[in-house]
């Protein structure tokens, strides 16, 4: 494509495009983002296509492998336009049927619907979906929308419509004044005041300025960025080349673990096609404003998502956090001013521009404005990404939209903020979910991660869980983080053997806020959080463990045994078929036994009764 | 000359530089905060956390590593506060966990009524304060040594654990290093450090063994003296002159 010359072009390439495609042309779109990816999506796509071309339909169907939209639970999913007839679970041998029933007669395949789990009855299209219906989907929406890799799609649905308006006059100041009045704070964990970020690195001395998008998002269990920017790049791209306007930065860095195969393709893709176009480089919309953007790949420390870390990362150093007392808006990037925004922060700036900072504010609670995602997993009904406006309750997030702990087990705590963040009893469900409130609780926002637990999780072990995560993942710069926390899970260790003394509790208390002070970064400043907030609220289950010697949640090998329930149990051998020891043992149709002896303690008896008639003590 | 700032270290009323750290400050005017990564012929590097104080600043109060933090004018330090305590306290006892006999850590230890760590020991022997991976990178200017791994399993290491390519076998790691766990001996004209033989330069006047031949060849390059200036020893020079 010709390079755009300015935003007058810009626009006249928009409409365009607009006018070459007809909404009504039916198209179908099939998510290609990781989730589904894993599920073989690409087989799908590849069949469509093969089906489409055998039918010489390839110039009247469309078909689009689209970013992620969220719903990862009932992939692969399967979205069919102009009706937006919504398929989920959907595999090879349904392709033909679907061109053949809905694409050509628009008649809809009820096998292929996705069921309401609380009504019982078949959703049709996509937009009645219980699951998305609560949501505000501000961002992911467009990542259904659109091909990643083609700009043109992007363009079409008014992609880089915000960063005309802002070069066709706005004043960087005027930029940043909107910025601020929208509330937006950095999704990055922080929750820091995006505006005051960009007005601080705007008015620091030094030359040049860095703008860096951090997509280093590493949470177990998290991928809100991971999606986003392999969904819709080119959201970040332009609201990063805004912020670079604002900041008078000529020079940007997408900072992106490699382990994140299609993001960082899709990033590559999209940068090469926005400087294609005149959308980032040198005279930008004939604007005279010059700036681009180079994408660091991470190599897969989780600390590198600090921003000092990550600064070092980029500079060609090892990834380890350095402690200073100033801002990195004074002194980020080679000790230059920089502005490092999380890839969600950049996501909404253009949404900003172009509804207006008073539109952005009114979205969510007093301090935490916009929407927010979630990635929410673990024991949940509907595994995906949510996003949500700042405000509503843990209850309906897990209930609503997650459709509440499967196989009616009871909701025991949901953890967010990520590894350090902090695990939040069912008494909190109502609880209006932003920054500040999250915080008072012991937990925090963190980037987003929500981890579902039902009454089957043992909270010592979730505790040790995300410590030992974090013990590995510290740099060992410093000495309370990298020998702390492993002292505090050789503790946990020790409960969790049965081997605890009752002091334990006190002296991880005392540990972890010692570890909170002490430590040089956030990583071990914020790395106790998950023992402290389940001995919070969770002291009693700690107790049992220390005291009775008890798991009551029955996961702790050393203090459990299985057993079986003589008057449930049927003899359908289930048990022994699954035994990887032999120790569940019976005749057919008789009561069967466990041996104790050589019982190892897998649960896989537990799992595979049908019957209820393995007991956990 | 740079202005002087006014601050008060426990009390006390203090004068210094702006621009120096609290640690330094604190240090001229005879208060000695404890540390164990901090040198003087270092970069600031706070790593081991025990040189953490409370300050005040514009009525706000934090804790910082004085070895980092600079003074300012109205800043209000105290060392010895209930949060610094801890910090110093649970530091104190992780690193005793790594070396729980070295007579100036048992020292430190005493001074904050520490005997033993209150943890299991696994002895380490190093304390991981990094000083002669810094050393060696910032005054030596080898780089030879670096950080291995992460968490608990960070060690000090040569390249892929084999002979150090870039080692001159200056012995700058060996001697500040303040627990001396990284050996170096000599004999017969040879110097031995991180497992690896190093002959020995002698000098050209009184025949005895200098500095290794890989140290001369490195001076020669980056000191831009006349070409005989490194065949006699520290010495001899002098003697000459």
């Amino acid at each position: 494509m010709k390079k755009l010359e300015s935003v007058a072009e810009l626009k006249s390439l928009r409409e365009k495009l607009v006018a070459g495609r007809d909404p009504q042309k039916p198209c179908v779109v099939i998510c290609a983002g990781t989730g589904c990816l894993a599920y073989g999506v690409m087989a799908l796509i590849d069949r469509f296509k093969k089906e489409l071309k055998k039918r010489n339909l390839l110039d009247t169907v469309d078909i689009r492998s689209s970013g992620c939209p969220g719903f990862c639970e009932r992939g692969p999913l399967v979205v069919v336009h102009p009706r937006k007839i919504f398929y989920q679970r959907v595999s090879l041998k349904d392709v033909n049927e679907i061109i053949d029933e809905t694409v050509l007669k628009g008649s809809v395949i009820d096998r292929l619907l996705y069921k309401d789990t609380a009504t019982g009855e078949n959703v049709v299209t996509e937009d009645e979906v219980p699951f998305y219906k609560k949501q505000m989907r501000l961002l992911l929406e467009m990542n259904a929308l659109i091909d990643p890799t083609l700009i043109e799609d992007y363009l079409t649905l008014g992609g880089y419509g915000a960063l005309g308006k802002v070069l066709s006059g706005m004043k960087p100041q005027a930029i940043i004044e909107q910025i601020s009045k929208s509330g937006l704070r950095g999704r990055g964990g922080g929750g820091f005041q995006t505006g005051w970020k960009w007005e601080s690195t705007r008015a620091a001395a030094g030359e040049p300025k860095y703008v860096i998008c951090n997509a280093d998002e590493g949470d177990p269990g998290a991928f809100m960025d991971r999606s986003l920017l392999e969904g819709n790049p080119h959201s970040i791209i332009e609201g990063m080349v805004i912020g670079a306007y604002a900041i008078g930065s000529s020079r940007g860095y997408i900072y992106v673990r490699n382990e994140y195969p299609l993001a960082v393709a899709n990033a590559v893709i999209a940068v090469e096609k926005a400087r294609e176009l005149g959308l980032l480089g040198k005279n930008i919309l004939g604007s005279g404003f010059d700036f681009d953007i180079r994408i660091n790949r991470g190599g897969g420390a989780f600390v590198c998502g600090e921003s000092s870390a990550l600064f070092a990362s980029i500079e060609g150093r090892v990834g380890e956090p350095r402690q200073k007392y100033t801002h990195a808006t004074d002194r980020g990037l080679y000790d230059k001013p920089t502005c490092l925004n999380n890839v969600e922060t950049w996501a909404n700036v253009p949404l900003i521009i172009n509804k207006g900072a008073d539109w952005y504010a009114s979205i969510g609670t007093e301090k935490s404005k916009g929407t927010k995602i979630f990635s929410l997993v673990g024991k949940i009904n509907n595994t995906g990404l949510v996003e949500v406006p700042m405000g509503i309750t843990l209850r309906e997030i897990v209930y609503e939209i997650g459709g509440g702990v499967p196989k009616g087990r009871k909701f025991k705590a949901i953890q967010t903020g990520g590894p350090s963040g902090g695990c939040i009893p069912e008494k909190y469900l109502d609880m209006p979910v932003d920054f500040d409130e999250l915080t008072k609780i012991g937990s925090m926002m963190g980037s987003g991660g929500m981890i579902v637990m039902d009454d089957r999780s043992c909270m010592v072990d979730v505790a040790k869980y995300f410590l030992k995560f974090l013990e590995e993942e510290s740099c060992g710069k410093c000495t309370p983080c990298r020998e702390g926390v492993k002292q505090m899970r050789i503790i946990l260790d020790r409960i969790t053997e049965g081997k605890g003394d009752e002091k334990d509790i006190e002296l991880l208390e005392w540990m972890g806020q010692g570890i909170i002070d002490g430590s040089l970064c956030a990583l071990g400043g914020s790395a106790p959080n998950p023992v402290l907030t389940t001995i919070r609220y969770f002291r009693d289950e700690y107790m049992a463990h220390i005291r009775d010697k008890k798991c009551p949640a029955g996961v702790c090998k050393a203090l459990i045994s299985f057993s079986v329930n003589k008057d449930a149990c049927t003899g359908c051998t289930a048990c022994a078929k699954v035994c990887p020891t032999r120790a569940a043992t019976g005749e057919k149709k008789k009561v069967h036994t466990i041996n104790q002896e050589t019982c190892i303690k897998c649960g896989a008896c537990y799992d595979a009764c049908k019957f209820d008639a393995i007991q956990v003590k | 000359m740079a202005d002087t700032v006014t601050l008060t270290i426990d009390g006390r009323e203090i004068k210094a530089p702006a621009g120096t750290t609290i640690l330094e400050a604190a240090k001229n005017a005879n208060i000695l905060i404890p540390n164990l990564c901090h040198n003087e012929e270092l970069a600031p590097y706070g790593a081991c956390r025990m040189c953490m104080v409370e300050i005040t600043h514009k009525k706000r109060v934090r804790l910082v590593v004085s070895c980092i933090a600079e003074v300012s004018e109205g800043l209000q330090v105290k060392t010895d506060t209930d949060g610094v305590r801890r910090v110093r306290t649970l530091v104190m006892h992780l690193i005793l966990a790594r070396n729980p006999s070295h007579p100036e850590l048992q020292r430190m230890a005493a001074e904050l009524g520490i005997g033993t760590t209150m943890f299991g020991v696994d002895f380490k022997g190093c304390i991981m304060c990094g000083q002669c991976v810094r050393v060696c990178r910032e005054v030596v200017g080898a780089s030879a040594i670096g950080f291995k791994s992460r968490g608990p399993s960070r060690a000090i290491a040569t390249p892929f654990d084999e002979s150090p390519e870039d080692c001159i076998a200056c012995g700058s790691c060996h001697y500040i290093c303040p627990v001396g766990v990284i050996p170096m001996e000599e004999h017969d004209g040879v110097r031995r450090i991180w497992k690896t033989d190093f002959p020995m330069a002698k000098c050209k006047t009184c025949g005895r063994y200098f500095a290794t031949e890989k140290e001369v060849a490195f001076y020669r390059t980056i000191a831009k003296l006349p070409d005989d200036a490194f065949d006699t020893c520290v010495h001899c020079r002098s003697v000459k002159k």
